[in-house]
């Protein structure tokens, strides 16, 4: 595959975590690396026992396909394979892909001497699958709190668990995910309509600079954050939204077993009042 | 920086005890009832549950009486509900009843100076009344008292009024520009949302349409809006919080309305709405002529029934504890004969049924199988007032029928549904976890 003209000082040795020269090579434009090895190797594998469950079960309809957790009764404890076993050796797969990749981002960073944050925001992806699958099922005592995969099943878990609480919008971290998720929306709207914008002048102008964007957003809003500043603020909010959506899930059961309306009391037993 | 990164700190961990001020600890005990990954599960704190076990343990039963001797209204005056028990059983369903309901006041809290048979005093009307509203629940309503029953204590638990009843509320009245909306106030009535804070008028009194949902996959029609939704989800937050459950123990969210994908629980939540409805409207509500403002609400209704008032945060009264077996002359309005033809007419009917342990659903689903023909009239013989369940349970307000009745008691409430998602096979509930957790005699 053809290499971009400037790519090729960016292909340099060295850089890895595991595995030394062994694998460090590129196939066409994608670096390889043990943990791009691991990567495939995991994904491959829970992909092909999902089809396979899929196949050992009573349909082919995409949207009903289920693999479902074991039941509460099998604790901490594995279960047989068509009893939820299935389930557990898939989230090892997927939480193996999900590090590997993780770590593949971190070895191509240190390659090109840049700072980790793409694995760090990453990361909190991860935090919060792991807190859904492994942390709070922990916390609760058994493997079945882990939700379904499936696409109909898992928003089916997700409604019934909500549910479990009353109503999970009294819920104050899924309040804060909630907002994050909504400002982070609304701020990549806003950065990338500006950049559309700039980079798309009237007929016969010259693309806009970064002064053009300062002074939109100042006769705008009042206030500009600047080319770097929106990038940061971005990975502020997303990381929040991820983050609060772990917590939100890992109170509701371990911390908190009655409706999240109840809990709001404390507020009106302040002394205060 | 230094200060900053101490000050950082301090400040975090304030933050993060505030967030975690009404929190619990795990593990909290957690109970399956849906298929697995269906995340249909009751989530109890073990402190809490131990304290509400403790709480809803019923008394001692008073020794049997001796059987024989005269009948009480043979020997005492003006005995209307209670005549048919010989004079025994008769003063140990009053010394029974006066430590359910009285203990502190005593036989005088409704038999005063004129006499024992004098009905000058509302609390003997009452009661007279009461006692016909539990033999009338535990003959006609089993569907949802199943035969584990109701006695005074259900409710009563040592106090002349139990401690959870209702009237109908005006709201807080405060001055404001906006309307009154009948909601947006932190109710405990509704498990402290914001929803309506009395959806029991409507309800429990009324006879409002609970169903909300269209019957169509299309909005053809249905006119039934958002705000009347909130009505009903007030009530089902009632339900909720009575009986120390949330929404799955009956619902599978995905469709709070179809019968084929709830628990067999809703079966019996169905008919308890119509049962608390009709102990509100033919037992309670009428006895607001002699009950004195004391027991009335701000309108002057009198204190009524809901979830709460018996199941007072268990999913069973007392945790299915079965206090009824020890008190058979409130099972039943009395026949000729007393006790002893009522017992008579329970070993024809179900001689399978006796085991008091069996639980309420399981004794439903042996129900079908039952009915031999020499049992039928039998049957009818000991339900003499036919306005009954079985009528109730042919419901007009849920014409469609597509989902119309919910599964009676003849239906198999297991019954796989049509095709559908979750695949059938995957809709199973498994019964065991239900019947947590267990009663105290089990434990």
């Amino acid at each position: 595959m053809a290499m971009l003209s400037f790519e090729k000082k960016y292909r340099v040795r060295g850089g890895t975590l595991l595995g030394g020269d062994l694998f460090d090579f590129w196939v066409g434009p994608f670096y390889v690396g043990f943990f791009g090895v691991s990567t495939v190797f995991f994904a491959t594998l829970g992909t092909l026992l999902i089809i396979w469950g899929a196949a050992m079960g009573p349909t082919w309809n995409i949207w009903q396909i289920n693999i479902a957790p074991p039941d509460l009764s099998y604790g901490l404890g594995f279960a047989p394979l068509m009893e939820g076993g299935l389930w557990q050796i898939i989230t090892i797969c997927a939480i193996g892909a999900f590090v590997s990749w993780a770590l593949r981002q971190v070895e191509i960073s240190r390659k090109l001497g840049m700072g980790l944050h793409v694995p760090f925001a990453f990361s909190f992806a991860i935090l919060a699958y792991v807190t859904l699958v492994v942390i709070r099922p922990i916390l609760l005592g058994a493997w079945g709190h882990g939700f379904p995969y499936g696409i109909f099943s898992h928003l089916d878990w997700v409604s019934n668990v909500g549910y479990q609480f009353l109503h999970f919008h009294y819920n104050p971290a899924h309040m804060l995910a909630i907002t994050f998720f909504f400002t982070n929306a609304l701020a990549l709207a806003l950065h990338g309509s500006l950049i559309l914008a700039m980079t798309n002048p009237q007929e016969g102008e010259p693309v806009k600079t970064g002064e053009h964007e300062n002074t939109f957003f100042r006769d705008f809003v009042g206030y500009s954050i600047g080319a770097l500043g929106i990038h940061r603020l971005g990975l502020f909010l997303a990381i929040n939204a991820a983050f609060w959506s772990a917590v939100c899930i890992v109170i509701s059961g371990p911390f908190w077993t009655r409706g999240w309306p109840e809990w709001w009391n404390w507020w009106l037993e302040l002394p205060l009042w | 920086m230094k200060t900053l990164k101490r000050n950082g700190l301090t400040l975090a961990a304030l933050g993060m005890s505030a967030f975690l001020i009404g929190c619990e600890m795990p593990p909290p005990e957690v109970t399956q009832n849906g298929y697995r990954g269906l995340a249909m599960h009751q989530n109890y704190n073990p402190r809490l549950l131990q304290q509400s076990l403790d709480e809803n343990v019923p008394p001692e039963a008073i020794p049997a009486p001796a059987p024989g001797g005269p009948l009480a209204k043979d020997l005492y005056k003006n005995v209307q509900v209670l005549g048919e028990l010989t004079v025994t059983e008769f003063n140990r369903l009053m010394v029974a009843m006066t430590t359910w309901v009285s203990p502190e006041q005593g036989c005088y809290y409704c038999h005063v100076n004129e006499g024992f048979e004098y009905d000058g005093i509302y609390t003997k009307v009452t009661s007279r009344r009461m006692l016909q509203m539990t033999q009338d629940t535990n003959a006609n309503w089993k569907d949802h008292v199943a035969d584990t029953g109701v006695t005074c204590y259900t409710c009563h638990r040592g106090q002349p009024v139990p401690a959870e009843v209702w009237v109908s509320d005006p709201g807080p009245g405060q001055p404001s520009a906006m309307a009154p909306t009948g909601q947006n106030i932190a109710a405990a009535s509704v498990a402290y949302s914001s929803l309506p804070y009395d959806p029991f008028t409507p309800f429990l009194s009324q006879d409002n349409d609970v169903r909300v949902i269209g019957d169509t996959v299309l909005p053809e029609g249905n006119r039934r809006s958002i705000k009347q939704a909130e009505w009903t989800y007030g009530l089902m937050m009632h339900m909720s919080d009575a009986l120390g459950v949330n929404c799955t123990y009956c619902h599978n969210s995905r469709s709070f309305m179809s019968w084929d994908q709830s628990t067999p629980q809703r079966t019996t939540a169905w008919y308890a709405i119509r049962h608390v409805r009709e102990m509100n409207n033919d037992y309670v509500t009428p006895l607001g002529e002699v009950l004195p403002a004391s027991r009335k609400g701000p309108l002057g209704d009198p204190y009524k029934i809901y979830c709460a008032t018996c199941h007072q945060g268990a999913y069973k009264p007392l945790y299915g504890a079965p206090m009824l077996k020890d008190y058979p002359s409130l099972s039943a309005p009395l026949p000729e004969g007393g006790t002893a033809a009522l017992k008579a007419q329970s070993e024809a009917q179900a001689p399978a049924a006796a085991e008091e342990e069996a639980p309420a659903q399981q004794a439903k689903a042996e129900q079908p199988a039952a009915p031999a023909p020499a049992a039928a009239p039998a049957e009818e013989e000991a339900a003499p007032e036919p306005q009954a369940a079985a009528p109730e349970a042919a419901p007009a307000e849920e014409a469609a029928p597509a989902q119309a009745a919910p599964p009676a008691p003849q239906q198999q409430p297991m019954q796989p549904p049509p095709l559908r998602y979750p695949p059938p096979g995957m809709m199973q509930y498994p019964p065991a976890p239900l019947q947590y957790p267990p009663p105290p005699a089990n434990r």
